[in-house]
């Protein structure tokens, strides 16, 4: 094992399958001689050239759709977005192209790329930078939707992305890049798409987070165990394919469950597997089941409203109190 | 003083059906023909007949798919491409059969010429198995990419940048092929075309960017939609452009000839505007009052086909009884189509979650 950050394991993912294949190239806004806007692609423009690091101009619409072509003539881009907030701009091309080539044309073009880059809110950066769109693209059928909170998990599944023959989402945060976390020495470490994970074993409560939200619920387990409440933390990593027996066979143990997600109400990974839930595990749940997520509201700047705005540990506790009858 | 009258606030330039604002809006300006022959082209007389016989192809293709359309033997949306032949049938034969080639929704004269059969697109429009796209595209998603042909595409503008991704394929891989893109004048308004614009010639790659520009972004004339002319876009973007009379096959050829040719020796983009003319409405549902029968039998009367047909029988190239003969061959093989496509078996139940993703057996929510 070594300690890696989050964005050196990205960085290694990256440089291990460009390494070992021709047709893997990467762009996007200032990752070539930049060496990226939060430096996932430092050093790659020095080993692999300007050929495979390439910087594009502001352009998403543009450089994603060139993406989609390559990818249908048998390269596999990777596409950096600097955000997914301003992947909006490239939508067109990631749900009316990426997804439908091959089903459209029955069969006969894949599109094996990448898109990947920072989602959702980061601070005080205003209300359009601070979206989390993993369910939004969850949503389209033909997509695979990752979204992983720690530099192994990041490694095993960008690797896996960027050798899946389909159009893959591979999400990351701008605040986890600096985060340190084990990550697998073993040669070739790849992690399936659609493998959730138990990351802490708990008798009393199910927690699924995911993403950014999977340190919120570590902190509100901690607190809890002070307590003498035990969380068991289920981090699916993968959005789309959904790990689901994982997350029913931990309710089936627990009979209770909190969702944190840091989507809105709305339609978000909380609600669909709020509903999963009831349909798979209806008659094991003690009391219904409860979501931290964000509320129906834009993200603020002021820090006092953004504060109020963000889920917090404490909401987690709250949730887990309720669902524990222990208010 | 007497008072100034309040004038109307208006936003998009007027034209269909407005009794003040006078005439409809003319179609497109076409330029001058090519005065060439095909011995200055080097085109053989066979290759003449192939033509001829191709761009009749796809006449009658689309003359009867409208006829099975009408019988209520298929639904969805019908472009038809009539009018335009000499457009892909120029540029298919000025290109190598490496180049790529990919259009928007009115996309069954370049299946056809990049290798669908009649039988498998009218299979297609059908929604029958034996459809070029196994009935999983129809009408508008026509494809072969055996031949390098990628496909009809659906959202104005959309597959724009596509061609950008795959002029970038060729250049990656030192391959020698360029990349050829088609999309009608509605598109040239698209922030895609200038975002792809850009891109590709700050990148030179090897790619044409043609707008077939019929003259109507569905029911609106050029002038209604866009400003300035439409070939004056590569001037922003510093690139090579071209206009062509996209009546003539022979100025497509010549013109699309000479721009591959420098497109692959210099690795540059160009901008072309051919200017022709669709007979039929943007699609079935089209009861097309912005323009006059006038201006469509004007254009008629300059038909592509009967073009190079004339030219022919004038420069006693073929007979009328040789060229009877490759209209009912046609004729044949598109009844012959009608006739497949209407005893293909309809895709099995299964096959709706056949094709989404490249491994066997995929995860489907549920």
């Amino acid at each position: 094992m070594a300690e890696l950050q989050f964005r050196e394991a990205l960085k290694h993912a990256i440089d291990e399958e460009m390494g070992r294949d021709e047709r893997v190239f990467i762009m996007g806004e200032e990752v070539a001689e930049y060496n990226g806007a939060y430096k996932v692609t430092e050093g790659l423009l020095d080993k692999y050239g300007f050929k495979r690091v390439i910087d594009t101009p502001i352009s998403e619409l543009g450089f994603a759709g060139l993406g989609v072509g390559a990818a249908m003539r048998g390269l596999r881009p990777i596409v950096e977005f600097m955000t997914f907030n301003f992947a909006v701009l490239a939508a067109d091309q990631i749900i009316n192209h990426a997804t439908k080539v091959k089903y459209m044309t029955g069969g006969q073009i894949d599109c094996p790329i990448v898109f990947r880059g920072p989602n959702a809110s980061a601070g005080q950066l205003g209300a359009t930078h601070s979206v989390a769109y993993d369910s939004m693209y969850a949503h389209f059928p033909g997509l695979k939707v990752i979204y992983p909170s720690e530099p192994g998990d990041a490694k095993g599944l960008l690797k896996a992305a960027i050798r899946d023959d389909n159009p893959v989402i591979f999400m990351e945060s701008e605040q986890m890049y600096g985060m340190k976390g084990e990550v697998s020495d073993a040669e070739d470490f790849i992690i399936p798409i659609g493998k959730g994970k138990i990351k802490r074993e708990g008798s009393d409560v199910t927690l699924v987070a995911h993403g950014k939200m999977y340190h919120l619920a570590v902190q509100a387990a901690n607190q809890l165990a002070k307590d003498g409440i035990e969380c068991e933390i289920i981090d699916p990593r993968t959005v789309k394919p959904l790990d689901l027996p994982l997350i029913i066979e931990s309710i089936k143990k627990t009979n209770r469950c909190v969702l944190i997600d840091e989507a809105h109400p709305f339609g978000g990974l909380a609600a669909e597997v709020g509903f999963l839930i009831q349909r798979e595990a209806f008659d094991y749940l003690d009391a219904p089941v409860q979501r931290v997520c964000l509320p129906d509201v834009n993200a603020p700047f002021s820090k006092k409203l953004f504060d109020a705005w963000f889920p917090s540990p404490k909401q987690v506790i709250d949730a887990v109190n309720q669902v524990t009858y222990r208010t | 003083m007497a008072k100034k009258k309040k004038e109307e606030i208006r936003f998009a330039p007027t034209g269909i059906g407005d009794v003040n604002e006078g005439a409809v809006q003319k179609g497109v300006d076409l330029p001058d023909a090519t005065e060439k022959t095909h011995k200055d082209l080097g085109l053989s007389e066979e290759q003449l007949l192939a033509m001829y016989e191709q761009m009749y192809l796809q006449r009658r293709f689309e003359e009867r798919s409208m006829q099975q359309y009408q019988k209520g033997k298929f639904g969805g949306f019908l472009h038809l491409y009539i009018g335009q032949e000499a457009i892909s049938t120029g540029t298919t034969f000025a290109l190598d059969d490496e180049d790529d080639i990919i259009t928007a929704y009115r996309d069954h004269g370049w299946g056809l010429c990049r290798g669908i059969s009649a039988k498998e697109g009218m299979a297609e429009l059908f929604g029958k198995a034996t459809g070029s796209s196994r009935g999983k595209g129809g009408s508008m998603h026509f494809a072969n990419a055996k031949k390098k042909f990628w496909g009809g595409y659906g959202i104005v503008g959309g597959h724009i940048p596509i061609n950008a991704g795959f002029a970038f394929a060729n250049k990656y891989n030192a391959n020698g092929n360029i990349s050829t893109c088609f999309f009608g004048d509605g598109a040239v308004d698209q922030g895609a075309l200038h975002e792809t614009l850009n891109l590709a010639q700050l990148w030179k790659l090897p790619a044409v960017f043609v707008v077939e520009n019929n003259g109507y972004s569905m029911g609106t004339a050029a002038a209604r939609h866009t400003v300035a002319q439409i070939v004056d876009r590569a001037k922003g973007y510093d690139m090579k452009s071209a206009v062509i009379n996209g009546m003539d096959v022979f100025s497509v050829y010549e013109k699309m000839k000479e721009i591959a040719d420098d497109v692959r020796e210099n690795s540059e983009p160009w901008f072309v505007e051919i200017r022709t003319y669709r007979y039929r409405g943007h699609s079935m549902s089209d009861p097309q009052k912005y323009r006059t029968k006038e201006e469509l039998e004007e254009y008629k009367t300059i038909d592509p086909i009967q073009r190079l047909k004339t030219y022919m029988l004038d420069n006693e190239l073929t007979n009328e009884d040789q060229l009877k003969e490759i209209e009912d061959k046609v004729e044949q093989e598109v009844l012959d189509a009608v006739e497949f496509a209407d005893e293909s078996p309809f895709p099995e139940e299964k096959e709706l979650y056949e094709d989404m993703f490249a491994e066997d057996d995929p995860y489907f929510h549920v």
